[in-house]
């Protein structure tokens, strides 16, 4: 991997690499210090446009468990209000001699037209109502640790599907491990043709509730409202809104997600947000570990995991190998043939 | 007087060819002779048409010369070189300029700096008052200017009342030379387009970009047969880009009402999957749309449903073009590889595309009695020479418009402009633009 912009671009194997990665990396949380040498040297920066302290803070902490220099550069859409272009800005932050930027932008398409104006590993923190790669990749860590295996999972995605970075990211991740997703919500949120899906698409959020392992929310912004989409909060919450009397419905072993944050009352009772089933503050926690293993694979020598080149390559056969990517030991490199190994282990 | 020869062309002629040599006085701008090839000749300047056609010089609806306001991206005068290069001898300029074309001054200024341009600058001028779609613009007084199209393009007018009273007004005006006057329309319904940046469909749904659906257009199509019948005054559609848009003037010529159409080669080129790229040199207004949508204008070409190839060409700095697909203006350069693009692309014989180029377009935009050809003795001498087999590769930075934004990049296509001649001047020769 030399960037994630989106989950259409992440193979089968590239995901169970990130995963297992990610458990190595959930470990070192548990650690009194924990934070490992893997990235030491490199420079991360956090680029958004867009405001979104949850997704920064949790790159933000990412790269440092990872040793990363980081660097918040905050734009904001400022720089374009004086009249930048997007490529100034880009060639300015990448002049700083940079190794990975890490944008949000709540335009579409944004990290990949940054790619193109940069030789540093572009990572996608949600752009628009395009792709939201490492929030896909941690609700599928999240119910990875639920479920076992979303293998032949039933999921429901249900609400503003069309204004939705997370829908897009999750409907190609889901699918790509092998789970059925249904898409919920009135037509006025659903993306205008997704006929080439591999979704199927309800608008009865009732008829699904008892054979689904997976309920999954959608925020739904109140701009939305006044665009004409629905009509009111009361009639979106009678029909779409997973409500305490939908949520009894659910099996009881189903698993409740939601990206964040929550209109407790609109899309979710605050009883339901609140029930052990719900599994938000996972989702949350799991956004280090599986970001640290983004980042990793991305920066770290693991990059060259899945390219079958690398194995020839002097500077990679002869870097340390004596330690894994999640030693504690702040002086040790991270193993290449440790991710290697991780690899053949993940493909069996 | 000095005197241009053009010799070993195959001069086009209704219904065929002829060799011949082309005897051009630059002093009245006119065909002087037209003899055998091989008839002893003097002249001043001889240009070199052989193994070429020479043709009316074509005549372009819609481009946009930025000129007063946005000279970063064009002026008259570079935008007249790029028509020049691209085998134009007249251009209609749009009139959203800043200031807008819409009173005497600005149109004034637009036909001043269009004295020394390198062909005919044919300024529109807007419907409504600063294009705002809500008060009329002085039609008559414009119209003394030697205005001849009114149109609000890059918006339509919404307001259904509003519009059929323009038609009205425009129809109880005469002009001094007996053209006709025109109303163009881009066609967009803005409530059902907004927020649009691209055509809305499955490709829009997987980028996560908002979408026109294609009866944003449509509705105005619509509604503009309907006014046009209504008030019985020609309305011309601009830039048409979807199938039902093609299907309902097809109807509607057939039923005798005033209506035209054009047509860009975007539009019968390019489909909404290029904007995979996020690259906002796709971006456009009406936006690319879909292989069936493209397989449609083409039929609609041939079959003359569409009258014209315009371009709409839309020049932007490549600052503007470097921002979010969202943010970016619309629009693309067209001037220079739009016959290009029509004759590699399009498989028409010769004889419609002088008609989409030139003679069509010369007559909509009121300049039949110099552009257009025919190319006869006595006629203004605006030609240009074509090599139809000659094959060269599409670059933005060596087009001679101040921007490079072509969506035709390092695209090889068939048929370069070798001369072109404004008013018997050789402004393009050999390929290169003389000034």
């Amino acid at each position: 991997m030399r960037q994630l912009i989106s989950t259409a671009d992440l193979s089968r194997a590239d995901i169970d690499d990130l995963m297992v990665l990610a458990d190595s990396f959930a470990e070192v949380q548990t650690r009194d210090v924990p934070k490992v040498p893997a990235l030491r040297g490199r420079t991360v920066v956090l680029a958004f446009f867009e405001d979104s302290t949850r997704t920064r803070t949790s790159f933000d902490l990412a790269a440092r468990r990872l040793s990363a220099d980081v660097l918040n550069f905050s734009v904001a859409s400022s720089a374009t209000k004086k009249g930048e272009s997007l490529r100034d800005t880009v060639e300015t932050i990448n002049a700083m001699g940079i190794d990975a930027i890490v944008v949000r932008h709540r335009s579409s398409g944004t990290p990949i037209q940054i790619s193109r104006w940069t030789d540093a590993a572009v990572i996608n923190a949600g752009d628009g109502w395009h792709q939201h790669p490492t929030q896909a990749l941690l609700d599928a860590y999240t119910l990875r640790q639920r479920l076992g295996d979303i293998d032949g999972a039933k999921i429901a995605i249900c609400g503003d599907i069309n204004h939705s970075r997370v829908a897009r990211s999750n409907v190609d991740l889901f699918t790509k491990m092998g789970a059925e997703v249904t898409l919920v919500g009135p037509q006025t949120l659903m993306p205008p043709d997704i006929s080439g899906w591999p979704v199927t698409i309800s608008h009865d959020l009732d008829s699904l509730l008892s054979e689904i392992d997976v309920m999954y929310m959608l925020r739904i912004q109140t701009e939305r409202l006044s665009a004409g989409l629905f009509p009111t909060v009361r009639e979106y919450r009678s029909r779409w809104g997973l409500t305490v009397q939908r949520a009894g419905e659910l099996r009881s072993d189903a698993v409740i997600m939601h990206p964040g944050p929550m209109n407790r009352g609109v899309e979710i009772d605050p009883e339901v947000a609140s029930e052990p089933r719900c599994v938000v503050l996972d989702q949350v926690a799991s956004g280090i570990p599986v970001r640290m293993a983004v980042l990793y694979q991305v920066l770290g020598p693991g990059r060259f995991a899945n390219e079958e080149a690398a194995v020839d390559r002097p500077d990679v056969e002869e870097s340390n190998h004596s330690v894994s990517p999640t030693d504690g030991s702040v002086e040790a490199e991270p193993d290449t043939k440790q991710a290697m190994a991780m690899k053949e282990a993940s493909c069996q | 007087m000095s005197v241009v020869v053009i010799s070993g062309g195959q001069i086009h002629e209704a219904g065929g060819q002829r060799s011949a040599t082309l005897i051009i006085n630059t002093e009245t701008g006119t065909v002087d002779d037209i003899v055998a090839d091989g008839a002893a000749v003097q002249g001043d300047q001889t240009l070199d048409a052989s193994g070429c056609v020479v043709l009316p010089g074509f005549v372009d609806l819609h481009s946009h010369l930025r000129q007063p306001g946005n000279e970063a991206a064009e002026t008259i005068e570079t935008g007249s070189r790029a028509a020049a290069l691209g085998g134009y001898t007249a251009v209609v300029a749009m009139p959203n300029t800043t200031p807008c074309m819409d009173s005497a001054a600005v149109i004034g200024e637009v036909v001043n700096a269009g004295r020394t341009a390198l062909c005919e600058i044919k300024p529109s001028a807007a419907i409504t008052m600063g294009r705002d779609g809500e008060t009329l613009a002085p039609m008559a007084e414009l119209v003394d200017l030697g205005v001849r199209m009114f149109t609000d393009d890059g918006t339509g007018v919404q307001d259904d009342q509003l519009m059929r009273r323009a038609l009205e007004y425009a129809s109880s005006l005469a002009t001094d030379d007996g053209t006709q006057i025109i109303l163009s329309q881009h066609c967009e319904v803005d409530a059902l387009s907004h927020p649009g940046v691209m055509h809305e469909g499955a490709w829009s749904a997987k980028l996560g970009l908002a979408g026109q659906p294609a009866e944003a257009e449509e509705l105005m199509v619509m509604r503009d047969i309907a006014l046009a019948r209504l008030t019985g005054m020609n309305v011309h559609l601009q830039h048409l880009s979807t199938a039902g848009s093609v299907e309902m003037v097809r109807a509607a010529k057939a039923a005798g009402v005033p209506v035209t159409a054009e047509a860009t080669p975007h539009h019968f080129c390019l489909t909404d999957a290029a904007c995979a790229s996020y690259d906002p040199v796709f971006k456009v207004h009406p936006p690319l749309r879909t292989d069936a949508d493209v397989a449609a204008i083409r039929v609609g070409l041939a079959d003359g449903t569409i009258d014209a190839v315009a371009t709409d060409h839309a020049p932007h700095t490549p600052d503007s073009k470097e921002q979010p697909f969202d943010q970016a203006p619309p629009g693309m350069l067209g001037l220079e590889t739009a016959f290009a693009l029509a004759l590699t692309e399009l498989d028409l014989p010769l004889d419609r595309l002088v008609e989409m180029f030139s003679s069509a377009p010369a007559r909509l935009a009121g300049l039949g009695a110099r552009h257009g050809g025919p190319i006869e003795v006595g006629r203004p001498a605006n030609l240009t020479v074509v090599d139809l087999e000659q094959t060269w590769t599409i670059a933005g930075d060596r087009l001679a418009s101040l921007a490079s934004n072509t969506p035709f990049e390092g695209r090889t296509v068939r048929g370069k402009v070798r001369h072109t001649l404004f008013n018997g001047e050789p402004v393009v020769v050999d390929a290169k633009a003389v000034r």
